[in-house]
């Protein structure tokens, strides 16, 4: 019920299409979508240019998650390291991270190495700055309160540390996912020989438009499906919380 | 002639220690100057002072969170270098890890004391009986209420049976009935398994209530002004109503009104 609004979207488009107030041209039904959908489905097109995304956009988050978050850790913890790493943080934060592509593709080519690369530099710092600022925000009297049951001060930043800077390093790394989807894509479509944003560009220029609009559709519907289920695992990860 | 009666064994030494306070921004402030205080084996001390005095932080500095920058403090002879399971506290604000479960906290240092999984459950389990939490040992803290959460927080302080109890305003964030209920609580358990307690309470009636002896301080800079010893029948019901009682909250609080003046 919560998705009526889709649905009428959805009828509404393929009205306006089939009533020929917008030309075919511009945009194609959404019967005609669907069709074009399943004909790359079957042919397989779908699955191998999928598997190809899915493994950068996985690798690239994933490494993204494990230095984002030992490095913000790390921050929180020594001031030596936040002295020298932080502004560097700090500073390139804000920069468009589509910006590297060209950077990425100079270093490592045109196949995988470059898309991981990319999503691992952009992914990164929303993690990094997640955990810092959750480890910052980790309460003294915890920190003391293992101290005195026996942890050794290194004990303290698996037992305390870490899990009270997660809800923050949950909110990061749903930032870093989002990310991993923009990355991703539009690397795709600049420099590729396969994946999901190749293929939007590579139907569009051959003026596939059913085809093309089947995979944006494809595209926007895996972003929105893992947003929530990632929503759901720290859901589960984080029921500690009230 | 020796004299043996554990009132005289001293276990904490504090000697002169001075320290101060210094803010991420503003002024550094005084916070202690030249407190010496000697507390005995198994000794109930208050540590009653208004707020700003420094008392908390005598006592982080007993329990070793704090660097000793001027003086020194010795436990059985040996100067304080650190925390250690020697030295449980106690938190106002309870302190408990919010995703660990009641039992999971209360096992988190039996969990460091390296003992056997059989035996981390077995302790556990009896120490969360002992403070009434029996049926809330898979309750996250944020499930239970105040009183309950300072109960599970003393049950994981006592499970690794610390000879020495720091506590810092422990029932300052409960309610009235809750904290008189957790006062005779406490109380009781002392007097099962003694240990030398520092208690710090700005509370004069709760000081009587418990401590064996209640060291006044005085406001910025933190001194020792007086040291009353307390003698009085605790296990009485209608102590709070005792002429006795009325007494030394009167002796003590003629001490304290000077400095909470002070503090204002």
């Amino acid at each position: 019920m919560k998705y009526l609004p889709l649905l009428l979207l959805a009828i509404v488009w393929e009205l306006v299409v089939q009533l020929g107030l917008i030309s075919r041209d511009l945009l194609p039904s959404l019967s005609d979508v669907a069709k074009a959908g399943w004909t790359l489905l079957r042919e397989g097109d779908f699955w191998t240019n999928g598997a190809a995304s899915l493994y950068r956009g996985g690798m690239g988050l994933l490494l993204a998650i494990a230095v984002g978050a030992v490095l913000g850790i790390a921050m929180a913890w020594w001031r030596e390291v936040d002295a020298s790493v932080g502004p560097l943080v700090e500073a390139l934060y804000p920069m468009p991270k589509s910006a590297l592509i060209p950077v990425t593709v100079l270093w490592l080519g045109f196949g995988d190495g470059s898309k991981i690369l990319l999503i691992f530099l952009g992914c990164m710092l929303p993690v990094t700055l997640g955990v810092y600022n959750g480890a910052r925000s980790c309460e003294q009297a915890l920190v003391w309160s293992a101290r005195s049951l026996g942890a050794s001060r290194l004990r303290v930043l698996w037992d305390v540390v870490l899990p009270s800077a997660l809800p923050e390093l949950a909110n990061g790394i749903r930032t870093a996912l989002a990310l991993t989807f923009v990355l991703l894509v539009s690397s795709e479509l600049i420099v590729a020989r396969a994946g999901l944003g190749y293929l939007i560009g590579f139907l569009g220029e051959g003026g596939v438009y059913d085809a093309m609009f089947a995979v944006v559709l494809v595209v926007a519907f895996l972003g929105f499906f893992a947003d929530r289920l990632y929503q759901r695992l720290m859901h589960r990860v984080l029921a500690w919380r009230d | 002639m020796v004299d043996s009666t554990a009132d005289s064994v001293k276990q904490i030494a504090v000697e002169r220690v001075s320290h101060v306070y210094r803010p991420p921004r503003g002024r550094e402030v005084l916070a202690l100057e030249e407190v010496s205080l000697e507390i005995g084996v198994r000794e109930f001390v208050a540590l009653l002072g208004p707020s700003g005095c420094g008392k908390s932080t005598l006592l982080y500095l007993i329990g070793g969170f704090l660097p000793i920058e001027k003086g020194a403090i010795r436990i059985e002879g040996a100067p304080v270098a650190g925390p250690g399971p020697d030295r449980g506290i106690v938190f106002q604000h309870f302190a408990l890890f919010p995703w660990r479960t009641v039992k999971a906290n209360v096992r988190y240092g039996l969990e460091k004391l390296g003992l056997a999984r059989a035996e981390q459950e077995r302790r556990a389990q009896h120490f969360i009986e002992m403070v009434g939490l029996k049926g809330f040992e898979e309750s996250y803290p944020s499930q239970l209420s105040g009183g309950m959460k300072q109960r599970a927080a003393l049950a994981r302080t006592l499970a690794v049976d610390p000879k020495m109890l720091l506590m810092d305003e422990p029932f300052g964030a409960l309610d009235a009935q809750t904290r008189s209920l957790m006062q005779s609580e406490l109380y009781a358990i002392w007097e099962r398994t003694p240990k030398t307690v520092i208690f710090v309470t700005h509370d004069v009636q709760e000081a009587v209530r418990l401590a064996q002896r209640v060291v006044v301080m005085s406001a910025r800079p933190g001194k020792i002004k007086a040291s009353v010893k307390v003698e009085l029948d605790r296990n009485d019901p209608h102590i709070y109503r005792s002429p006795a009682f009325a007494e030394k909250v009167d002796e003590i609080w003629s001490l304290v009104r000077d400095e909470a003046i002070k503090a204002q």
